[in-house]
C-alpha cells in the first residue's frame, strides 16, 4: 500500500460530491491541489448504484459499479472521496477478483482485461501517505475544538475488512493542524442514511443524540468525511441547540491557504461562518 | 421440577428450512449458521426500535426456516446496510449481505414489504438511475412523495435543500446512456413500484 501516488489521480466524485455537497467536492479538489495531487474526474462516470441498487439487486449493484472500474486509466489508484460510493467500487471489484464467471461477463461487456490490481482508495489513504505531520506551512486551526465523526465509514462487511479502516485519521490530521479534538462516544453511529427521506420519525431522535452529545462534549463543530453523513445532521437535527457541521475537506483546504472560498460555508444548512471568524479562521 | 419445556418434542427441521438457509447462505456470500446468539448486532444496531424482529432473531428464524416471518418483517427493510453489526459480529457473519439477500427473495416471491415507503424510494432511484445513469434528487423526492401520497410532509426541509442550492433543478447526465439502460435489462433490474 506505500505504493507513490501520481501527480495526476484519477477521481470518482459520485452523484452527492457532484451535486448535494458541491463544497465537499471543490474543498477535497483544493485540498489535493495543495498537496500537489490533481484530481482528474473519471470520464462519463455513472452512479455507483447507491444503497438502492444492492438492496434489490445484487447483479445490477455489482454492474452499475462495474462500468466505472472499466472507466478507470491503467496503471493508477482510482480515488473515491464518498464512503458509501468507495464501498460499492470496492465491493464490486472484490466480487469479480472471486468469481470467475462475472470476470469473463466483465471482459465481454466493457471489451478490456479486468484488472485485479486496480487500486481503489479513499482520499484518507493520499493523507495517510502524504502524512500531514510532515508538510510544511500549514495554516493553524489554533483555538477551534471539534468532535469527529465517521458514521459508519469505518465499518466494512467481514470479507472486505482487509481494506484499512483509519480509524483516528481525523482526529490525527486536526490536532496536527492545531485543532482540538473533544472525545466523545457517537463517532461510530450510523446517520440513518437513506432512512432520513422514508422514516424521519426516526432518524431525527438518532440525529438528535449524535447532535446533543457533541454540543455536551464542549466541540465548536462536528467535523465528518461523508456527505451524507453531512447532509442528515444537518436537516434532522431539530434541537435548538446545534453546531455548525463541517466537512473535513473544508478544514484542510482552509489550512492550506484556500479559505477565500466563503462559498463553500454559505451553501450549509446550519451557518458555520460565525464560528469560523470567531475563531479568526476565516 | 419437570419445566413445560421438557414436554415438548424436540425441534424437527424440514427439508424446507435447510433449503431457505442455503438459498440464503448462497446469496450473501456468509454461513448463518455460525451465529450463536451472542445479540453484539442486536446490541449496536441503531436501528432495532423500527424493527419488529431483531437481527439476531432473523438469523435464527432463517436457520429454522421461518421464511414467511422473516421475509415479512419490518427489519429486511429498515437495515440500511451501515454494517456496525459486521464490524463486531464475533462470528463474521455478513448481516448486511443477509438483509439484501433476504429483500431479493421477498420481491422474488412478490411480498408485499412491510416498510413499502422503502421499495418505492429504492424504485425512484433505480428509475433515475436508469434515465440519467445519476441520481438526480429533486426528481427522486417529488416521485417519492407522490407516489406515496405524501406530498407535504418535510417541505421545509426541501425548501432549506433549494435555498442553500443543495438540489439542482436540472439532472447532471451519462452521455452513453445506452450502456447504463443495458444493464437494467442484463441484471432484470426492473421497477418494482
Amino acid at each position: 500500500m506505500a505504493k507513490k501516488l501520481p501527480k495526476r489521480i484519477p477521481y470518482f466524485p459520485g452523484c452527492s460530491m457532484a451535486t448535494t455537497a458541491k463544497e465537499n467536492n471543490q474543498s477535497l479538489k483544493a485540498m489535493c491541489e495543495s498537496l500537489g495531487h490533481k484530481l482528474i474526474e473519471l470520464k462519463d462516470w455513472n452512479c455507483c448504484g447507491s444503497s438502492s441498487a444492492h438492496s434489490l439487486n445484487n447483479g445490477l449493484a455489482i454492474d452499475l459499479a462495474s462500468r466505472n472500474l472499466a472507466l478507470a486509466p491503467k496503471n493508477r489508484p482510482l480515488l473515491v472521496a464518498c464512503p458509501s460510493c468507495l464501498l460499492r467500487l470496492r465491493h464490486a471489484h472484490h466480487h469479480l477478483c472471486r468469481d470467475y464467471e462475472a470476470r469473463s461477463q466483465y471482459e465481454k461487456t466493457w471489451d478490456r482485461p479486468f484488472d485485479p490490481d486496480l487500486e481503489i482508495i479513499h482520499y484518507f489513504d493520499l493523507l495517510d501517505r502524504v502524512g500531514l505531520e510532515n508538510w510544511p506551512s500549514l495554516k493553524n486551526l489554533r483555538g477551534l475544538s471539534f468532535v469527529a465523526y465517521y458514521g459508519c465509514m469505518l465499518a466494512q462487511p467481514p470479507e472486505m475488512q482487509h481494506y484499512q479502516a483509519h480509524r483516528g485519521l481525523m482526529e490525527k490530521a486536526l490536532t496536527t493542524l492545531g485543532a482540538q479534538d473533544r472525545p466523545w462516544g457517537y463517532g461510530a453511529r450510523c446517520c440513518g442514511t437513506f432512512l432520513s427521506v422514508v422514516r424521519p420519525d426516526v432518524v431525527a431522535p438518532l440525529v438528535d443524540e449524535i447532535m446533543g452529545a457533541a454540543v455536551q462534549a464542549k466541540a465548536d463543530c462536528i467535523v465528518t468525511a461523508c456527505a451524507m453523513c453531512h447532509l442528515n445532521l444537518e436537516i434532522r437535527a431539530t434541537a435548538k441547540r446545534k453546531i455548525p457541521v463541517m466537512h473535513f475537506s473544508e478544514l484542510l483546504a482552509i489550512a492550506m491557504g484556500d479559505a477565500g472560498k466563503k462559498d463553500w460555508f454559505s451553501r450549509h444548512i446550519i451557518d458555520p461562518i460565525p464560528l469560523l471568524r470567531a475563531r479568526g479562521i476565516l | 421440577m419437570n419445566s413445560p419445556s421438557q414436554n415438548k418434542p424436540a425441534l424437527k427441521l424440514s427439508r424446507h428450512s435447510r433449503d431457505f438457509a442455503n438459498k440464503v447462505n448462497s446469496l450473501a456470500h456468509t454461513d448463518t449458521r455460525m451465529c450463536f446468539q451472542c445479540q453484539a448486532c442486536y446490541n449496536t444496531c441503531p436501528f432495532v426500535g423500527a424493527m419488529d424482529v431483531t437481527p439476531p432473531a432473523i438469523l435464527r428464524l432463517v436457520l429454522l426456516g421461518e421464511d414467511k416471518l422473516v421475509l415479512n418483517s419490518t427489519t429486511i427493510w429498515t437495515c440500511v446496510g451501515c454494517h456496525t453489526c459486521s464490524t463486531i459480529c464475533p462470528q463474521n457473519v455478513d448481516m448486511g449481505a443477509v438483509m439484501d439477500a433476504l429483500r431479493q427473495i421477498a420481491l422474488e416471491r412478490g411480498i408485499a414489504p412491510a416498510q413499502p415507503e422503502v421499495l418505492i424510494f429504492h424504485n425512484a432511484i433505480l428509475d433515475s438511475i436508469k434515465k440519467y445513469g445519476r441520481t438526480h434528487k429533486l426528481e427522486i423526492m417529488l416521485r417519492y412523495k407522490m407516489k406515496n401520497l405524501d406530498l407535504f410532509s418535510d417541505m421545509d426541509v426541501g425548501l432549506k435543500m433549494l435555498a442553500k442550492r443543495k438540489l439542482d433543478m436540472l439532472p447532471s447526465r451519462v452521455k452513453k446512456i445506452e450502456q447504463v439502460r443495458r444493464l437494467f435489462s442484463y441484471s432484470n433490474g426492473k421497477s418494482n413500484g
